[in-house]
């Protein structure tokens, strides 16, 4: 396969990770390993709890792991770093700054000329096709907006890897169908790494090319499911064979999770 | 249906004619007060009240009691604000300073400024000195509490999303807490007026040689009601004053923010 011969871009090695709650230790994750290959399109399930956002952080750099380490490019991750993009569930826009501006945050904190962090921005403002919304504010925005607004702002920066926790989650179903195509669209024009966290199985299928599936307390991978119909992908795929196939695999091993925590 | 239609009517009426029925409703209530026989001894008739300003003005004290209570209020808040400020941020940035200073807030917030302004007057001595302090002290009390929540109320996500794009704790310092903490130090200033207007009357009790508090309390002690009423409503319009003001700057500051309608 293909894969193999690819550079690993992202290494969990053995991450670990233990909260010291109220209630005592609770073990998030415990040995987690999984190798990204650059370019990779990653997708993570699983039942609520078992330690996606965790991952996320810990990769980001937002989060220390108990044990274990993150590698990118073979060097470890300490702290945060421009070459890994965060996409929040909550969009986390700052709402005292425009549309530009919040895309622009990123860009200027890089030293950037002004005309390369104006240009910049554009471009992206663009890309996610709100050029009409430049000087709005976020409160003037709808769901769907506010999150194209963060990933134009997340790819403004040009990270090597885009980290993204449940970015279309808050969305209806109709603006979700429309992101996952213009990320997918996007990617297949970028090729960033991106690990993508959801909730929705369809929509790992639909984007990813391996989609790993968690289980819960404590958060491991349960396995790793390679998604093998071809892109570029579209909302046709849903009706493939493979695809519901791979979806009623998977849905049924998170189902197995879910069945699990709730005992 | 029915409330639909009531609430187009109310909207419907512009908002200046709705000061002026505020205003003549005040009258009306002033006037059926000045009447009665008991409470007439204290609301003296609008025009006589208006009149006393005459003769205030004639005794040379109007323009200095205003003057010198804006510069005590204003110098006072002033001194209040600036410390609250680093406090607040202190307090929510490094825990140890908030465990530390948060009981003395607590503790001075509840007691009165009356009772502490002889003590102040007995260090400093008499003069504008102890009502600046007052005032200071008071002011900075309520704005840094409010400051403070304001501060560790900050989004944690836009912290951390500020942190991936390359923040460092001092640019998000200045470009995120200090700009999300906005609505908070105006709510602050808002609350610091009005304190800075309440302390004036205690900060001017001691030893005070003019001011609109020490006239309130003069004139209160030679039964002289109308000018008393005079002063008081000099108060009123100088809290209003700022409040315009400061609604003037707010709404450029935090225009960001969403807001309900009411
Ligand atoms: N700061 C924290 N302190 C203590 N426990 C925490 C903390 N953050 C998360 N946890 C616990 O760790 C576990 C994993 O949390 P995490 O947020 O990573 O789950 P998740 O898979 O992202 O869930 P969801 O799908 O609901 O977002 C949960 O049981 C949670 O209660
Ligand atoms: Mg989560």
């Amino acid at each position: 396969m293909a894969r193999e011969e690819r550079n690993i871009k992202v290494k969990i090695d053995q991450v670990k990770k233990v909260y010291n709650g109220r209630t005592g230790e609770m073990v998030a994750l415990n040995g987690v390993s999984l190798d990204i290959a650059d370019n990779e399109f990653v997708c993570v399930v699983g039942p609520s709890g078992c330690g996606k956002s965790t991952l996320l952080n810990i990769i980001a750099g937002l989060l220390e792991p108990t044990d274990g380490a993150v590698y990118v490019d073979e060097r470890k991750v300490v702290g945060t770093g421009v070459e890994r993009g965060v996409v929040f569930q909550q969009y986390a826009l700052f709402p005292w700054l425009t549309v530009k501006k919040n895309v622009e945050f990123g860009l200027k904190l890089k030293g950037l000329s002004k005309d390369e962090i104006e240009e910049t921005a554009m471009k992206y403002i663009r890309m996610v096709d709100l050029e009409k919304f430049t000087n709005a504010y976020p409160k003037e925005l709808s769901g769907g907006m506010k999150q194209r607004v963060a990933i134009a702002r997340a790819y403004a920066v040009n990270p090597e890897v885009l980290l993204m926790d449940e970015p279309f989650g808050a969305l209806d179903a109709q603006t979700r169908t429309q992101l996952q195509s213009e990320l997918l669209k996007t990617w297949e024009e970028e090729r960033k790494t991106c690990f993508f966290i959801t909730h929705d199985v369809e929509e790992a299928i639909i984007l990813a090319q391996r989609v790993v599936i968690m289980s819960a307390r404590p958060g491991r991978i349960k396995e790793i499911v390679d998604i093998d119909i071809p892109y570029p992908r579209t909302q046709e795929t849903r009706m493939d064979p493979r695809f519901i196939e791979l979806k009623t695999h998977i849905w049924s091993q998170v189902y197995q999770e879910y069945l699990e925590v709730r005992k | 249906m029915k409330n639909k239609k009531e609430k187009d009517f109310i909207g419907s009426i512009p908002k200046w004619a709705w000061l002026l029925l505020s205003l003549l409703t005040a009258l009306v209530v002033w006037y059926f007060l000045s009447v009665n026989p008991k409470t007439g001894r204290t609301f003296k008739p609008l025009m006589e009240v208006l009149a006393s300003a005459k003769v205030m003005y004639g005794r040379g004290v109007l323009l200095k009691d205003i003057g010198s209570s804006l510069i005590s209020a204003i110098g006072g808040f002033a001194c209040g604000f600036l410390l609250a400020v680093p406090i607040a941020f202190l307090m929510a940035w490094y825990r140890p300073v908030r465990f530390i200073v948060e009981p003395w807030i607590q503790f001075i917030r509840n007691i009165p400024p009356l009772a502490y302004v002889p003590l102040v007057v007995l260090s400093v001595g008499v003069g504008r000195t102890p009502q600046i302090i007052v005032i200071c002290l008071s002011t900075f009390l309520v704005m840094t509490i409010t400051i403070f929540q304001g501060v560790i109320n900050v989004d944690e996500t836009l912290i951390k999303a500020a942190r991936v794009l390359g923040a460092n704790d001092s640019v998000i310092l200045v470009k995120v807490i200090f700009p999300a903490t906005t609505p908070f130090i105006v709510t602050a200033i808002r609350l610091g007026i009005s304190t800075a207007l309440t302390t004036l009357i205690a900060a001017e009790s001691t030893g005070a040689i003019c001011g609109l508090g020490m006239r309130i309390k003069a004139l209160a002690n030679s039964y002289e009601t109308a000018p008393m009423l005079l002063y008081i409503i000099i108060v009123g319009i100088i809290g209003m004053l700022a409040e315009k003001i400061l609604k003037y700057f707010e709404r450029k500051l935090t225009s960001w923010q969403e807001k309900r309608e009411i």
